[in-house]
């Protein structure tokens, strides 16, 4: 479970996140949603440490995370996988390199062994026989399912993921959306995902936190967010026509 | 200025929180492959060339018979390792190196390579620029005594085929009044200059935002920036040692 509290960040005077606060569970995909611009990708990096919060902790399972000494962060860290949007692999490296960059750098595994759970976690996320190709030879949608099995490999606890279908097409994303479900259920992950996709949302979405410039409006699950009876997030939910036809029932 | 703080804080950062000594020795051998592997043969021509015109040149210029021939290639011997081979090649070496490392790294942080390497928990500036550094500092001053053999050599080359001088005389020219510490000056800049361009081109690197056009700015700025410290530098350098 991750808590956050008041967290608020600002850019050169401009106030980005106002003071949100939450709580992500173990075992679920819970969604961060909004437009673009309303500060979803700065929450997600305040959480996992990269950007530091003006003011507001993150806790992870209870332990204050954003003002831990280095051992905690490190040791929390561990802990962590994320996908990023752009999928981030390094592309001086190869697949199975990629993979098991985090092994090498956060464990002491034999190699045999790292070769292992490497070949499981690509295995699992469908990719087989791809372990020597460059990591700026494969497609866009075979990028994030290596960002995603460099992401489980050290079997988190947390899982972030920034817009994990950013770029594919709607059937590949069902795909990555599924996956990503599926792992967080099967490994009792807690997972966060941030997206503006509206099929994830209703897809995999357990527990949603809508932000609108800056702001948290709403919380709840993709049963209610249909008729959550907040004006905003009607407005991103019923987007094109078939939406609205079916608020109109 | 602020530019300048922010540099001398990227370098602190360099050295705080390191990885292991394994980790960084695989790294710079790595990265001195890279360097020695994509400058060398633009070394070898630039400065065999340089040789030769320098040859050519001085004989231009040296119209009087009261001056023996074989002063030439003390001239050669003595631009190359004082000038030209420390400091022409470290404007090459800022091009091509430089240029690369600074495009690299920009790179890294647009397509969010570094956030990965900082979620990991890793030190991502120590990580990627240490090494780099290093093994500037390793392969510049190497390359550095490449280029001035390779100089003398087209001078050589040059000067004999061409009938300006016999091989004879040539070779006289090059011992004749040799000081040692020119050599030790040269090693010192190249140290001094592969310092300067590794750091600051990947600090150019290091702090890009935006998107590609971002990351070709970054790479011009970082040759200008090592270019201009790097000829500072050699004033300087050559005020104080020489
Ligand atoms: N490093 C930064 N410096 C200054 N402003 C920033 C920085 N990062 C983000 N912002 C600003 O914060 C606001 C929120 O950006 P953010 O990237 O969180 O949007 P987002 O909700 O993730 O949008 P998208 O869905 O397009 O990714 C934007 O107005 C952006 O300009
Ligand atoms: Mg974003």
């Amino acid at each position: 479970m991750i808590k956050i509290k008041n967290i608020s960040k600002s850019f050169n005077g401009k106030s980005v996140l106002h003071s949100i606060s939450g709580e992500f569970d173990k075992g679920k995909t819970n969604l961060i949603i909004g437009a673009s611009g309303t500060g979803k990708s700065v929450l997600l990096k305040c959480i996992v440490g990269l950007s530091q919060p003006d003011t507001g902790n993150a806790f992870y399972d209870l332990r204050n995370f954003t003002e831990a000494d280095k051992e905690v962060k490190s040791e929390i860290r561990r802990e962590i996988g994320m996908l990023f949007q752009g999928s981030a692999l390094f592309d001086s490296k190869n697949v199975e390199e990629n993979v098991m960059f985090p092994l090498n750098v956060l464990t002491k595994m034999p190699p045999d062994e790292k070769l292992d759970r490497v070949n499981f976690c690509l295995k699992r996320v469908g990719l087989e026989n791809v372990n020597k190709k460059m990591a700026s030879e494969i497609s866009g949608g075979m990028k994030k399912r290596v960002g995603i099995a460099r992401a489980i490999v050290n079997n988190p606890n947390y899982l972030f993921c920034d817009e994990p279908n950013s770029g594919l097409d709607p059937q590949t994303s069902i795909l990555i959306d599924e996956l990503i479900h599926e792992i967080t259920h099967e490994f009792n992950i807690t997972t966060l995902v941030v997206t503006h996709d509206m099929n994830s949302v209703l897809g995999i979405g357990e527990k949603i936190m809508f932000l609108y410039k800056g702001d948290k409006l709403w919380e709840g699950s993709n049963d209610d967010i249909t008729h959550s009876g907040v004006k905003e997030l009607d407005d991103f939910v019923f987007i094109n026509k078939v939406m609205k036809g079916l608020k109109g029932k | 200025m602020k530019e300048f703080g922010r540099y001398l804080l990227f370098l602190q950062s360099l050295v705080v929180r390191r990885e292991t000594f394994i980790t960084y020795y695989r790294l710079v051998i790595e990265e001195c492959m890279q360097i020695g592997v994509k400058s060398i043969s633009l070394f070898v021509l630039v400065s065999t060339f340089m040789g030769a015109v320098t040859t050519v040149q001085t004989a231009f210029n040296l119209v009087t018979p009261l001056v023996a021939r074989y002063v030439i290639a003390q001239v050669v011997r003595e631009m190359t390792v004082l000038e030209l081979a420390p400091t022409i090649m470290a404007i090459i070496f800022a091009g091509k190196i430089g240029s690369s490392m600074a495009g690299g790294i920009g790179t890294m942080r647009i397509t969010e390579q570094i956030d990965a390497l900082e979620v990991m928990g890793i030190n991502s500036s120590s990580y990627l620029v240490l090494p780099k550094i290093i093994a500037s500092m390793i392969m510049y001053p190497m390359l550095v005594i490449f280029a001035g053999v390779c100089s003398i050599f087209g001078g050589y080359l040059v000067g004999t085929l061409t009938g300006i001088l016999t091989p004879t005389e040539f070779i006289q020219g090059l011992r004749s009044l040799f000081n040692e510490f020119t050599i030790t000056f040269a090693l010192i800049k190249s140290f001094v200059f592969a310092f300067l361009i590794g750091s600051i081109s990947c600090f150019k690197g290091y702090y890009t935002q935006g998107g590609a056009l971002e990351v070709g700015i970054a790479s011009t700025e970082a040759v200008t920036s090592s270019v201009i410290a790097v000829l500072l530098a050699d004033y300087f350098l050559a005020n104080l040692l020489l």
